[in-house]
């Protein structure tokens, strides 16, 4: 691009767009999965509001924001304020270093995956204060829980990135997406989903865990919890807890797809070494429909499979994946010492 | 002995145990065939519900809905107000004052009628009771109001039915 803007400019405009367009998928998220859950429930779904209920979306957040917005008695009035946020937050925030388009992304830091792991560690935080601050047990239970299977998951999936980032050498996420393509339909097989297949096992579920959604919301657990941490919250706070779990989806979705699918690119079309806007377009549209893949799997797990009761969830989490990604660790770093390139890729 | 029980014991425990990661890795195979399950159901496309005030259910023969009075050939109502519907009624919510009848084949008919159809259960037994055949359940299912007065229907109202 030989556009003459400062560079502090291209940013924030880039920073406003991303993050803006972000926003704007929560809402049809939340459609598209309750229309989906509708169909695999053989049910019609929303389909009043607007053509379609494509409105639906849009009356449930008048509806919020006109809600009364209660303090349960005896809670903790500050921490309650700033549970949601700081769910929501490290959401968004992480959400800045994936890569979009061709080297397009709000903020291209040298630590990249190192700063999504760290920024989105902290929504754990929200929830255990969302619960804790709420004065009430059933909250507190589910704060609780989210913190307990949030730490014990996030390492599981720091060590099956771990092992990504050993192969590629670099934790800079577009030099891993461009070590994952390769000319031709074969060259699909550099993705590092299936030159490293256990590792992405792994991150999935862990995946499915950090982001609370199903089979892995024990924080919220209708069931038991009434609500989990968010029980006491109504209108927009609630709503904010709420997008908070849609934006953690779509940014846990987006590193998948840069860690393990390639990100912005596919092996029929090159990347070129001086993208022009048609390019970085073209990659923006090869990342949204990655995106799109991934999320409509994210909705199609949580509809098909019940909740895991709580200790079969900290088993697996400590029992099995956590071993199982030491031991894919393990594998990789021996294979690359010895040079094993028949087992694991080595640049 | 002992050791026999001992044994079952941990049969028991080895059968109802599901915390071991052992058996969660059985977990593959039914997780893939639901989810081939419910991606069938999202192609398959065909709702069991049905789009509620533009399409309606015709209620089954039977169906016990709206009480109406009935009248006989000449018009008058067949009721002779011998209570044996509100003896009958196990939720208490008809109500009848019986008056003389005007007519020389009975004795009495119905001053007032009224049902509270706010504590009627649908259950059919004042049909059942009556011996003139003077009250039925309609098949009409969706009587909602606006007032909770509405919801007592008077003698004209079940007659007019």
């Amino acid at each position: 691009m030989d556009m003459q803007l400062p560079p502090l400019a291209l940013a924030v405009i880039k920073a406003i767009i991303i993050f803006a367009v972000i926003l704007q998928i929560v809402p049809a998220l939340v459609y598209f999965e309750r229309r989906i859950s509708a169909w695999i429930q053989d049910r019609i779904g929303p389909n009043r509001v607007g053509p379609a209920g494509l409105l639906q979306p849009l009356a449930d957040v008048i509806k919020l924001a006109f809600k009364e917005d209660l303090t349960p008695q005896g809670a903790d009035k500050w921490i309650y304020r700033l549970g949601p946020f700081l769910v929501y937050a490290p959401a968004v925030l992480a959400f800045a270093v994936i890569p979009v388009g061709i080297d397009l992304q709000v903020a291209s830091l040298g630590v990249g995956v190192i700063f999504l792991l760290t920024v989105s560690g902290f929504s754990v935080y929200g929830l255990a204060f969302g619960g804790w601050a709420s004065n009430n047990k059933y909250s507190l239970l589910g704060g609780l829980r989210a913190s307990a299977q949030m730490i014990s998951y996030e390492v599981a999936l720091g060590l099956s990135i771990i092992a990504i980032l050993m192969t590629a050498q670099t934790v800079d996420l577009n030099e891993i997406i461009r070590q994952q393509w390769a000319a031709g339909t074969l060259g699909l097989m550099q993705w590092n989903l299936f030159q490293q297949p256990i590792a992405a096992v792994i991150f999935v579920v862990a995946a499915f865990a950090e982001t609370n959604r199903l089979p892995f919301d024990l924080a919220e657990c209708e069931a038991e919890l009434v609500g989990g941490f968010h029980t006491e919250y109504s209108g927009l706070k609630f709503a904010t807890f709420f997008m908070g779990e849609y934006v953690a989806m779509i940014t846990m979705s987006g590193l998948m797809i840069t860690l393990f699918l390639g990100g912005w690119s596919v092996p029929w079309i090159e990347i070129p070494t001086k993208p022009t806007v048609w390019d970085i377009s073209i990659s923006v549209a090869i990342f949204s429909l990655k995106l799109v893949a991934l999320l409509f799997i994210f909705i199609w797990t949580r509809w098909t499979l019940p909740r895991f009761r709580y200790d079969q969830l900290m088993n697996i989490g400590w029992k099995v994946f956590i071993p199982i990604s030491l031991l894919n660790l393990g594998l990789t770093a021996v294979a690359g010492v010895l040079g094993w390139k028949w087992l694991i890729p080595l640049p | 002995m002992a050791n026999q029980e001992d044994a079952k014991e941990q049969e028991l425990e080895r059968t109802t145990s599901t915390t071991e990661p052992r058996q969660n890795a059985k977990f593959a195979v039914p997780v893939a065939k639901g989810l081939i399950n419910t991606l069938k159901h999202i192609f398959r496309n065909e709702p069991n519900t049905i789009h509620y005030p533009e399409e309606r259910r015709t209620p089954y023969p039977g169906y016990r809905g709206e009480h109406r009075l009935k009248r006989d050939e000449l018009g008058r109502e067949k009721c002779t107000a011998c209570f044996l519907c509100a003896t009958a009624c196990p939720a208490f919510c008809i109500e009848i004052i019986a008056e003389e009848a005007p007519w020389d084949d009975r004795e009495k008919r119905p001053r007032l009628f009224n049902i509270d159809m706010m504590r009627c259960i649908y259950c059919g037994m004042c049909e059942e009771a009556c011996p003139c055949d003077a009250i039925e359940l309609t098949p009409v299912y969706n009587i909602p109001s606006l007032t909770r007065a509405e919801k007592i229907y008077n003698k004209e109202k079940l007659l007019s039915l």
